[in-house]
């Protein structure tokens, strides 16, 4: 909402309700626009301060989901990006893992804070996901999984007696992973995409972004960034979200440019030129992880947490999680029901 | 709420201790709603006190004393201040108190409070919603004007009162009150709040939850219901311009917390609680009205046998029923329909066969009519005919009788002659 105009005193038309008994709702009337002059300080911008405050108190959810074949550094680029061991591998006692026959999809949960915010932060792990030799359909357990935690939400929405606060287990973002190949995406790269962008918020990220000079880099990319529009595949931020100019602009030039990031991530720190970095060593000299100049990590960090993190959820509640509600409510049983059957697949470690 | 989760120490700086900021500028880019209910008698200072509120005139005409029942008057306003952009809705009682019979009084107050839950409602349940950008019309706060008599409530104030504490937060106020001394104005407020008490009446309780606030709440709990004094004027104080009231025995500050509790009221209200109030009337109020509704329209978390619900069955249920609903409707619509169609082609019927007599009736007449006029002709053709014959008799006579006529005369000429 803008501030409308100053309307003159005779224009300020005597808005009448007369009560209407309980079967009609009453329509709410459009707000006039009378731009009241202040003479003096109120007080209505602390509502700011008092809005962060119960923020704060209530704390946040995020649930993050990271896709790609094994071995392309998913679980250390999660554990880089939340400075601590987040990730599934970290957390499990079996670290020689074999890869599973089937997509599996792993969800664990940790509490971090920072700065007096505490934040409940869900990794979901996909181990499996296009390491068998027929890959078809493999991205169709995550659509499920996505697609359950929506169901998960509505149901609780619907309820009569509802939780004052509903648990988010909805996904927010999902970081998709690229081979470092540099030639074009994968026909599986675009298939999982095609389908899941119209459902979550992806995030495309090109892994082990250190076997690549700056030029291959820089072409890798805008070949990449061709083959997503011709292939019609919206990722996150999506277009047709741009709020107002401002988040065009600042989007455009994240869209156009920058993504996808190239990253490398370690949890091994370094000492260069008397600072200790995250980085990864090699023979030929120590790549900082956290050095844009060497990779785009930096980049990604700031725009998922930083810059982004609400909007993410916001789009995923007011537009993914919206769509699905629709859907559902619309479908007359178009959606399979979900029985008890489903809830066997998903091994949890919450 | 972090039941089974393992905390976990970052290792560095992450940046998502910027996330407050972030939902903030999100909620600061779409604005705010607060929504006021303003519940007094006439004359009880209900206007003057919001401008005095918010340091402005809204355009508020004075209403008189005889109306014939309880009315609500809404109005929105937009205020700016430095980034927050707040769209203020005042709803004004108008006609309150004033019937001789007020048993009804605070009927089209509920009802008005009700059909904001409502309307949030539909929008809730709809399929393709849009809650974001719902401008939201519930009422926030009911601020609830008493009147300085200095004795106790009046029984319309209970009475109202009590029907709306499960629906509103209720901070009760005392109006005028520069009409009560000090000494008479706290016996005063503990009659009020000892009435309120004893009649199990919910007044909004400021939140004592959070450590920076909850010493100032405290505090401000006990010293409800404000009294406040409200003005429009300004008088010069020293050298600066402050809202007064002057009388000749002296001045009333507003603003002079030694005066009045109006500083209290906008402390309250606006700088500290604004957030709760709303917080409270959507997850308090507004979720016990849809909790009714919903029930009320046949839904149940849990079926007969106490077998859970499924959102899908509910639906199922529900649709089937307005299906079937439709169909009888459809079916009654269509016989009414057949039945109209008979009738109408029955009275066209009838009105043909109507017809069809008159045009048989007529021929009839015509040949009748005919019929008597070859009569008459045939008896005028017999006349004529005689009467031709009796001509033709005449001329002969007449020829006969002129051939002698003529020798007579030759004979009398050769007389002449």
């Amino acid at each position: 909402p803008h501030a409308g105009p100053v309307e003159s005193k005779n224009e300020a038309a005597m808005s009448e309700l007369v009560p209407e008994p309980r079967q009609k709702p009453v329509v709410p009337m459009k707000p006039m626009g009378i731009n009241a002059n202040l003479l003096g300080y109120i007080g209505i911008d602390t509502i700011i301060e008092q809005m962060r405050k119960k923020t704060m108190k209530t704390g946040f959810d995020f649930n993050i989901m990271v896709v790609g074949q094994s071995g392309l550094g998913k679980s250390t680029l999660v554990n880089t990006l939340f400075k601590s061991q987040v990730s599934r591998k970290s957390s499990s006692w079996n670290r020689e893992e074999k890869i599973p026959k089937t997509v599996e999809i792993k969800a664990i949960g940790h509490v971090i804070e920072e700065g007096g915010v505490k934040m409940k932060l869900t990794v979901i792990d996909t181990p499996g996901f296009g390491d068998q030799i027929n890959n078809e359909n493999c991205w169709e357990p995550i659509e499920k999984y996505i697609n359950e935690q929506y169901e998960k939400f509505l149901k609780e929405e619907v309820n009569i007696a509802r939780k004052k606060r509903i648990p988010d287990t909805r996904v927010h973002c999902c970081l998709y992973f690229i081979s470092p190949t540099g030639h074009s995406l994968r026909p599986l790269d675009l298939e999982f995409m095609k389908h899941l962008s119209k459902v979550v918020n992806i995030i495309p990220v090109i892994a082990k972004a250190d076997t690549m000079t700056l030029e291959e880099k820089t072409e890798f990319k805008q070949r990449v960034r061709k083959e997503l529009e011709v292939n019609g595949i919206e990722f996150y931020p999506q277009k047709e979200f741009d709020e107002d100019l401002e988040d065009k602009t600042e989007n455009d030039k994240i869209r156009q440019e920058s993504m996808p990031f190239a990253v490398v991530g370690s949890d091994k720190e370094y000492q260069v030129n008397g600072k200790r970095v995250l980085g990864r060593k090699t023979p030929w000299g120590i790549i900082e992880v956290e050095n844009l100049t060497h990779c785009e990590f930096a980049l990604l960090r700031d725009f998922v947490i930083r810059t982004h993190l609400q909007d993410l959820k916001e789009v995923t509640h007011n537009i993914h999680y919206e769509t699905y509600r629709a859907k559902r409510l619309n479908d007359n049983g178009g959606l399979p029901p979900m029985t008890a059957e489903t809830e066997e697949n998903h091994e949890s470690n919450l | 709420q972090n039941h089974g989760y393992r905390t976990l120490s970052l290792c560095g700086p992450v940046g998502f201790d910027s996330l407050p900021d972030q939902l903030v500028k999100k909620s600061v880019k779409q604005g705010f709603c607060f929504n006021i209910l303003c519940i007094g008698e006439t004359g009880s200072g209900k206007s003057t006190l919001i401008n005095s509120l918010f340091n402005t005139n809204f355009d508020d005409p004075v209403s008189t004393h005889f109306l014939p029942s309880v009315r609500l008057r809404a109005q929105t306003y937009e205020l700016q201040e430095s980034s927050v952009l707040l769209k203020l809705t005042i709803v004004n009682t108008v006609g309150f108190g004033d019937q001789i019979n007020k048993e009804d009084s605070y009927k089209p107050i509920v009802d008005y409070i009700d059909a904001q839950f409502e309307a949030y409602l539909q929008e809730e349940l709809k399929i393709k919603r849009s809650l974001f950008s719902y401008h939201d019309t519930r009422i926030h706060v009911c601020l609830y004007f008493i009147s300085p008599t200095g004795h106790s409530l009046k029984t319309l104030d209970l009475l109202t009162m009590k029907s709306l504490d499960c629906k509103v937060n209720i901070i009760p106020i005392i109006g005028k009150a520069d009409s009560i001394s000090k000494t008479e104005l706290q016996k005063f407020k503990n009659k009020i709040m000892s009435e309120l008490g004893s009649n199990g009446v919910q007044i909004y309780q400021f939140p004592t939850d959070d450590e920076t606030v909850s010493k100032i709440n405290t505090v401000m709990n006990g010293r409800l219901p404000f009294a406040v004094v409200g003005s429009t004027e300004e008088v010069k104080i020293g050298n600066k311009m402050v809202r007064a009231r002057q009388y000749p025995w002296g001045i009333v500050q507003v603003e002079n917390e030694n005066h009045c509790d109006f500083v209290k009221l906008r402390e309250m209200l606006i700088c500290t609680n604004m957030e709760d109030l709303r917080e409270q009337t959507h997850a308090r109020h507004y979720e016990l009205y849809r909790r009714c509704r919903l029930e009320e329209m046949g839904f149940r978390d849990i079926g007969p046998e106490n077998k859970p619900v499924s959102l899908q069955e509910a639906y199922e249920a529900k649709r089937h029923e307005f299906y079937l609903e439709l169909q009888r409707k459809e079916e009654e619509m269509r016989q009414q329909f057949v039945q109209r169609v008979k009738e109408k082609e029955a009275m066209l019927k009838e009105a043909e066969q109507q017809v069809q007599t008159k045009f048989e009736h007529r021929v009839l007449m015509h040949q009748e009519v005919k019929l008597k006029l070859e009569k008459k002709k045939k008896v005028l053709e017999d006349e004529i005919a005689v009467f031709i014959e009796k001509k033709a008799n005449a001329e002969l006579l007449q020829s006969q009788a002129s051939v002698s006529t003529p020798v007579v005369s030759l004979k009398r000429d050769k007389d002449r002659k």
